[in-house]
């Protein structure tokens, strides 16, 4: 038992470590890659390539002046940072970053005791049996943050940004959640450990759940306020949104709770659908050991600076959405897309297990992929004119209507 | 009355979100290779051609802060005429006339506050012996307020280029 406590120690020492730290490099990143997608180079001076940036950055925000609104409500004020970094650096807990550990020691240590551990270390913080579900918790917690922050500012722009976060935010988890119902249904569990178990035997959930993938990544991309969704942010109509008022330490914890927020994100989408720290293609990394739980760690992290990027690259790539087009996205789209997706899977889960007969996971994943390319053939070739985001034709017709009416009456 | 909403007449065909997302994202990955076009400025600046490859240049219409050009004996070529303090349009140039013993004119005080000018280049254009000149020129930074007036010495002291907007031998800029 003291072994194991001692291992959590460790691990969450570890984690935490890594997280603030990649969060820090993360901004650097951010900032390189926009850069360069602009022509530009991006901070150069401070250390090599720029590289000391985020700790330049970090001792400016610590020496700063703390500001407070002259009528801020303090308490909150003081509060609203702390809960959304909370909940976005407790997500990680959960996420397993590689093969199991074998870790062998049994030691006495002063007072404290004997500490013994043999056997396979899960690298995972917490393996929850509950695992998605505590993830989908605790990310929507990260509103209250927001949305108090916006409150109790006492400023306007604040104040819209806080309510555009909760309302944008409240109409994502729904979508959200609703497109992870497929990966319960495809693994029948939903814990992290088992999902990425059941991938590695069969194929990466993308595959045979696209349709889950790309409406978990544009949900994702909205829970996380990230460009097109920045809107509670948004420089060009709310100067900073919810974190207007802020300045120095508190305004740098929204700033990594985004960010931590975005790896999060990432790291779900890899491990949901791109197999965790699976290595394609290979048993060998299933088997524990020392060896097996660098590499797949050293693969998780390839793939989740993947989709980091991505992240950064749709920033630069789709303008901001407008506010209706938002909230039609989210609600008029994506969540009448995952509830029928659901069905589909069902049926189609139900259909290839009672009438096929095919037991084999690889096999099973392929007819699923089978079915995926005709939705995404269904999707993207034939609801996306104008659905996903509705253009202006759509519009003009009932205008046109409204005002030939006007015509008649008159 | 409803609300005006401007409607652009777009095609429906060409409303494909994915597709329009996919074409978007294809530009901005290839313009991570493309070349910088950012000027690593203190190594290299826009008004010297050795660094940089004189990849930068300044506007030939660039008016930046003053030069008083000298003789061959390094005095001040200003004859104290008094027609740049009359022409400054923000009133910058300070000039106290002096007279030698064989009746020759020379500034007795000569201060421009770079503050207060504008550099709209009139005092070199209206000088009838092309003494002072706005020049090719931007880096200004001082420690105090007081050292943005350049008195005479310092005018004179200047080494940097100046401008040839304006061609004293082409007065009405034929």
């Amino acid at each position: 038992m003291k072994g194991f406590v001692l291992l959590s120690v460790i691990k969450m020492l570890v984690v935490f470590t890594v997280i603030m730290v990649g969060v820090a490099l993360l901004t650097l990143m951010e900032r390189k890659v926009s850069a360069w997608m602009q022509n530009r180079r991006g901070p150069n001076r401070v250390g090599w390539a720029g590289l000391l940036q985020p700790a330049a950055d970090g001792v400016k925000n610590i020496l700063k002046e703390e500001t407070f609104p002259g009528l801020a409500n303090r308490w909150l004020f003081l509060l609203a940072p702390a809960l959304s970094f909370i909940p976005a650096l407790l997500l990680f807990a959960v996420i397993p970053f590689g093969a199991p550990l074998p870790v062998d020691f049994d030691f006495t240590l002063g007072p404290l005791g004997r500490f013994v551990h043999h056997g396979p270390m899960p690298l995972v913080v917490a393996d929850l049996p509950i695992g998605f579900l505590f993830v989908l918790a605790i990310s929507s917690m990260g509103v209250y943050g927001i949305a108090l922050a916006g409150w109790s500012s006492n400023s306007k722009y604040a104040l819209l940004g806080g309510l555009r976060a909760s309302a944008q935010m409240v109409s994502y988890e729904v979508p959200m959640g609703l497109s992870l119902i497929p990966v319960l249904l495809l693994s029948g569990n939903v814990s992290l450990s088992s999902i990425i178990h059941d991938q590695q035997i069969g194929l990466w959930y993308v595959l045979p759940l696209f349709l889950s993938f790309f409406i978990f990544l544009v949900s994702g991309f909205a829970e996380t306020n990230r460009l097109p969704f920045d809107l509670p942010e948004a420089e060009s109509e709310l100067i900073a949104g919810y974190h207007t008022e802020y300045s120095a330490m508190k305004f740098s914890f929204f700033f990594i709770a985004e960010y931590s927020n975005v790896v999060t994100v990432c790291a779900m989408v890899t491990t949901l659908f791109f197999g965790g720290w699976d290595i394609p293609g290979t048993h060998w990394d299933e088997t524990g050991g020392v060896l097996q739980s660098i590499a797949t760690s050293g693969f998780f992290f390839v793939k989740v600076m993947f989709w980091v990027f991505f992240v950064m690259w749709i920033r630069w790539t789709l303008p901001r959405f407008r506010y209706d087009q938002l909230m039609a996205l989210g609600w008029k789209v994506l969540l009448p897309l995952a509830l029928a997706y659901i069905m589909v899977i069902c049926v189609a889960i139900y259909a290839v297990d009672r009438f096929t007969g095919i037991t084999d996971p690889v096999l099973k994943s392929l007819s699923l992929f089978g079915l995926n390319i005709v939705i995404a053939v269904l999707v993207f070739g034939l609801l996306d004119r104008g659905v996903f985001v509705r253009g202006s034709a759509r519009q003009r017709r009932p205008l046109e209507a409204q005002a030939r009416r006007a015509e008649v009456t008159t | 009355m409803a609300i005006g909403v401007k409607v652009l007449k777009r095609p429906e065909r060409q409303v494909s979100y994915v597709r329009a997302t996919l074409k978007g994202m294809a530009l901005t990955f290839k313009h991570m290779f493309e070349k910088k076009v950012t000027m690593q400025y203190p190594e290299e600046k826009s008004t010297d051609s050795e660094h940089g490859g004189g990849r930068w240049s300044i506007s030939p219409r660039w008016r930046g802060t003053h030069r008083m050009l000298t003789d061959e004996q390094g005095r001040s070529k200003c004859v104290a005429c008094g027609l740049c303090p009359q022409v400054c349009p923000a009133n910058c140039i300070k000039l106290v006339p002096g007279e030698d013993e064989q009746g020759n004119r020379y500034p007795l005080i000569y201060e421009i506050d770079e503050f207060r000018c504008v550099f709209c280049g009139y005092c070199q254009e209206v000088c009838p012996e092309e003494a002072i000149h706005v020049g090719v020129h931007y880096e200004n930074s001082e420690y105090s307020r007081d050292r943005f007036v350049y008195d005479l010495e310092r005018l004179c002291a200047q080494t940097h280029p100046v401008s040839t907007l304006w061609d004293p031998s082409d007065p009405a800029g034929e």
